[in-house]
């Protein structure tokens, strides 16, 4: 459908509330028709590794980097207040009371919603990411791809 | 007035009342009334928009006991 509307939405760091904010959106957007896409790149990619170790060859820069960065949108820390992960167990807390989705849920619900999720190829590889580790029914492209999704969009994001 | 169906979503925080409206009205045919409760504050304004947005008549709404609720007719 020509007059379906897009939005798209780079997500770029990779804390908690940052990426629950885009979610947030995404899923919103969604539940209005649009197409959605969201492309993750660099910090942002974390939010698609899946949370079990996946054994695959790494260079050993790239195990530092795949040790030193979050397993997954779950164990993401907060852009502030996050006292070396103690703010983020308190706002999972307050989210629990105010019966708020978790970041790994709301990812979930994306993927039912249709959300079209990117991961950008030249980051993975600069983080050292491998498909393996990154959450299934995803897709890979890059920044053509993106331009492609939000040429002819209404919404576009950078989180 | 009379509803096709409603929709339970108490309690629950944002995004999910207009997700779960917008796949309860899925389900109706065009002229039917889908009837959500709501108690995110920020439901009545969400739901004004994604109403006109997406071609629905908001008929009414109310608010008690901290309660919000709405009758969307299906456009």
């Amino acid at each position: 459908m020509s007059d379906t509307k897009k939005t798209t939405i780079v997500l770029f760091s990779g804390e908690y509330d940052k990426a629950m904010a885009a979610y947030i959106i995404a899923n919103g957007a969604a539940a209005y028709d649009h197409e959605v896409t969201i492309f993750h790149t660099f910090w942002g990619l974390n939010a698609l590794r899946k949370d079990e170790h996946v054994p695959v060859k790494k260079s050993f820069m790239e195990k530092i980097f795949g040790k030193m960065m979050p397993r997954g949108a779950d164990k993401m820390g907060l852009s502030k207040m996050n006292y070396m992960g103690m703010g983020q167990k308190m706002i999972k807390d307050v989210m629990k009371k105010h019966n708020a989705l978790p970041l790994p849920q709301l990812v979930e619900m994306a993927q039912e919603q249709d959300v079209k999720l990117i991961a950008c190829t030249m980051t993975m590889d600069l983080l050292g990411l491998r498909k393996e580790e990154l959450l299934d029914e995803i897709e890979y492209a890059g920044v053509a791809a993106y331009i492609g999704d939000s040429e002819d969009g209404n919404i576009t994001l950078f989180i | 007035m009379e509803s096709a169906k409603v929709l339970d979503a108490k309690g629950l925080a944002c995004p999910m009342p207009i997700v779960k409206t917008k796949k309860a009205i899925a389900d109706l045919n065009s002229g039917e009334v889908l009837e959500v409760h709501a108690t995110d504050k920020g439901a009545k304004s969400d739901l004004t928009a994604w109403a006109k947005s997406g071609g629905h008549e908001l008929l009414k709404d109310t608010e008690e006991n901290e309660v919000l609720k709405f009758w969307i007719k299906k456009g």
